[in-house]
């Protein structure tokens, strides 16, 4: 016999680790939705920006500045870590690569995985780093209404709040900045941006920064969840789902379908996985993905591809 | 520090085995199987530390075995089964007679290996992990699950949680799950928790955690529901420390945890903070802490700069496992030559020296073991050689020894491993060997 309370206490904590799985996400949409790159980096970059920051935090609380300064310097210098890894990328990696295909863009991004994991452990370390910027306790709701009441993690709340101001951002800045609609003009085609006097070299910069960003914003909540380590690099594995069914071009799908992945894929280890053996949450999510695909291939959110023959 | 870097830099650029020494006549050659990069770095650097370390105190300290100097090349698997078949391919036949045996630090691995290497006449030594049958030397002559297997785990973690709960009459109606590291490894003790299940009464619940295990909380939801009265962790990794947050996050004790041996390191539990104080675990013997060994290590191979971990991790749980490993492998070889001779010998040679090792307390004392180990004897029935273990505590700055030490119960075990290895032989077409006349 299923209790109300458990069925409620998995589908909130399935909907709160989605949102945990968007704030990657974001930063794959942000790159394709600005430049058409699907950047199979976001993970390593993850990775990058949390073992900047952990370091640098560590090395500051060791030379006694205290915990408040420690995090504002820490964070501008994985900050500036990630803004040197945009122009590397952009100047040595995807610049040289415009007006090549999808693909060739793609497994550049694939290089640039390897070159940042190996890179990024090689300079600050490959341990596993603890991260405390959020309470990890959790609070116990309705306890009245059920035996133990209903669980939720503080981390996740902390992880949603961020993600809906990061969603806000994104959105004022592609719908209402220059540099955000030139983002979308170059997204359309390289090519024609260029002609209309669009700077590509700088655009490319700000994006892959912006993402860069959001990758340090996501391993703050990741690392505190997990330590900052190499495993954080998953998390892109954990996102791909999320960005078939939300869209690859849609900062609230990318949300959204966070939210689709994460109620789906605890409910699905909860209730039927004790059935059938255990272990399916990560596939799982992998076949509401393809369900999505079958009906909707661009996604729930996705721009619908129309192109004259 | 700077080193270890080095090494993984020259892990990244070659994409797999750095070092690259040139044969020499006199020189044994061994592998070394690690992952200095990947989801497991955090557990597989350390072990690889003390493997190297110790390799390199036998050549500085001692000129090698008997003067035949260890020719040590390391190849990274990442955890990866097909790299690490990968590597075993292209180590097998290096030196001038090959490698003297294998250890591939991974269950999984193990599995893929353990036919090509009885064919290459290769021993695979895996202490404390591995395939629990292959404890059976007649059915498994070229494996050997030194010190521990997990079935003998399983047996010594229900042993204690009977001593915790007041004896093994009362595990009857008690509910303790294991949390499992979904792969050949965490499946394997499954079979003789069933097994002790069944003989005390427990209601045994196993719960997979998807490789590398970044995400629990389902698993974590449902021990809450559940609320079993022990988990068992059978973790690797990022696992472990997560299913420790996680066990936090739910309120679940964490002194109600038990991880095997491979769930009981300092990475395991220093990234959770306070949330990891009274988490337990298994100990394959030894735990933390410097012993005489680690003196001649600073002495010989750190002084010397040579050395390959931090200073401040010599005498980590992980590092000392890869120095008993190193030292284990080292002394099959020293017996080998009593036989053949004090020259490179083949992998067949070191198989009979590691199934004839006998390392007595008088001889653990001379290598500078005394108390990390007990007396290990193997025999070809026997490849394990030696079946106890200890409890740890975590206790928010160190681990703390908390229990008397536990020998698996051979009555528990032995009918598994005798009706597993059996069917194995069969399946195999394998003909046991005749125990009695193996010297």
């Amino acid at each position: 016999m299923i209790a109300l309370g458990q069925v409620l206490e998995v589908l909130i904590g399935g909907l709160m680790s989605g949102v945990l799985y968007s704030l990657v996400a974001l930063g794959f949409v942000l790159i394709f939705k600005a430049s058409g790159v699907f950047n199979f980096a976001q993970g390593a970059m993850v990775l990058l920006a949390g073992l900047a920051l952990v370091r640098s935090l560590d090395l500051l609380v060791a030379r006694g500045f205290s915990p408040w300064t420690a995090v504002i310097l820490g964070i501008g210098f994985a900050a500036a870590i990630m803004a040197i890894t945009a122009w590397l990328i952009q100047r040595f990696v995807v610049g040289p690569l415009v007006n090549q295909g999808a693909l060739t863009l793609f497994m550049s991004t694939i290089g640039v995985t390897f070159v940042l994991e190996g890179a990024a452990q090689m300079i600050f370390g490959s341990d596993v780093y603890p991260l405390r910027l959020f309470p990890t306790d959790v609070w116990l709701l309705f306890e009245s209404h059920f035996p133990g009441g209903i669980l939720v993690n503080k981390l996740d709340v902390w992880g949603a709040v961020i993600a809906g101001i990061l969603v806000a951002s994104l959105a004022i800045f592609f719908q209402q900045t220059k540099t955000g609609r030139a983002l979308r003009a170059v997204a359309d085609d390289h090519l024609a941006a260029q002609s209309v006097g669009i700077p590509i070299s700088w655009i490319w910069f700000v994006v892959w920064l912006a993402a860069g960003l959001v990758a340090l914003v996501a391993a703050t909540v990741w690392g505190t969840k997990l330590g900052v380590q190499f495993s954080i690099t998953f998390l892109a594995l954990k996102a791909l789902p999320v960005l078939i069914i939300g869209g690859l071009t849609s900062v609230p799908g990318a949300i959204v379908g966070g939210l689709i992945v994460g109620a789906g894929e605890k409910i699905a280890e909860v209730f039927l996985g004790s059935h059938i053996g255990g272990g399916i949450e990560y596939w799982f999510a992998y076949v509401l993905a393809l369900a999505v695909l079958l009906v909707r291939p661009q996604g729930l959110f996705g721009e619908r591809i129309i192109e004259r023959i | 520090m700077l080193r270890n870097k080095l090494m993984l830099a020259a892990a990244i650029l070659s994409g797999g085995a750095f070092a690259s020494p040139a044969a020499a006549q006199n020189e044994q050659f061994v592998p070394i199987l690690s992952y200095r990069t990947g989801a497991y770095a955090v557990n597989g650097v350390p072990y690889a530390n003390g493997v190297a370390d110790y390799y390199n105190l036998i050549n500085e300290r001692d000129g090698g075995i008997n003067g035949v100097k260890l020719l040590v090349e390391e190849c990274e698997t990442g955890y990866a089964t097909d790299k690490g078949v990968e590597c075993y391919e292209r180590l097998k036949g290096k030196g001038p007679t090959g490698a003297a045996f294998i250890n591939p630090l991974s269950t999984g691995i193990t599995f893929a290996l353990t036919e090509k290497t009885a064919t290459d006449k290769i021993p695979i030594i895996t202490m404390g992990y591995g395939r629990a049958d292959s404890k059976n030397g007649a059915v498994f002559a070229y494996n050997f699950p030194l010190l521990g297997t997990y079935w003998s785990a399983a047996d010594i973690a229900i042993q204690h949680v009977a001593k915790e709960v007041g004896g093994a009459d009362k595990l009857k109606g008690k509910k303790i799950s294991l949390l499992y590291h979904d792969s050949p490894y965490g499946k394997e003790p499954i079979p003789m928790l069933q097994v002790l299940a069944k003989k005390y009464g427990f209601e045994f619940t196993p719960i997979p955690v998807t490789h590398p295990g970044v995400e629990q909380k389902s698993q974590w939801l449902s021990i809450r529901q559940n609320r079993p009265d022990y988990v068992l962790v059978w973790g690797w990794g990022v696992m472990n420390g997560t299913a420790v947050k996680e066990a936090a996050a739910v309120a679940f004790p964490r002194d109600k945890m038990i991880g095997v041996w491979w769930s009981g390191a300092e990475p395991d539990v220093q990234p959770a903070g306070d949330q990891a104080v009274g988490y337990k675990a298994l100990m394959l013997q030894h735990g933390a802490g410097k012993f005489p060994v680690h003196a001649d290590i600073e002495k010989y191979v750190y002084a010397k700069g040579k050395g390959a971990s931090e200073p401040d991790k010599v005498g980590e749980v992980l590092y000392n496992r890869g120095m008993v490993n190193a030292m284990l492998g080292v002394e099959g070889i020293r017996k080998a030559q009593e036989k053949f001779g004090k020259k490179p010998l083949t992998g067949e040679q070191v198989r009979w020296g590691l199934e004839n090792l006998n390392l007595s307390e008088a001889r653990l004392k001379e290598l500078g073991f005394e108390g990390m180990l007990k007396p290990i004897k193997i025999s070809c029935s026997d490849h394990e050689g030696a079946r106890d273990g200890r409890v740890q505590q975590w206790d928010g700055k160190g681990w703390k020894v908390i229990s008397d030490w536990y020998t698996a119960n051979q009555s528990d075990t032995e009918p598994l491993v005798e009706e597993v290895s059996a069917k194995y032989a069969a399946d195999k077409k394998i003909q046991p060997r005749d125990c009695s006349k193996e010297s």
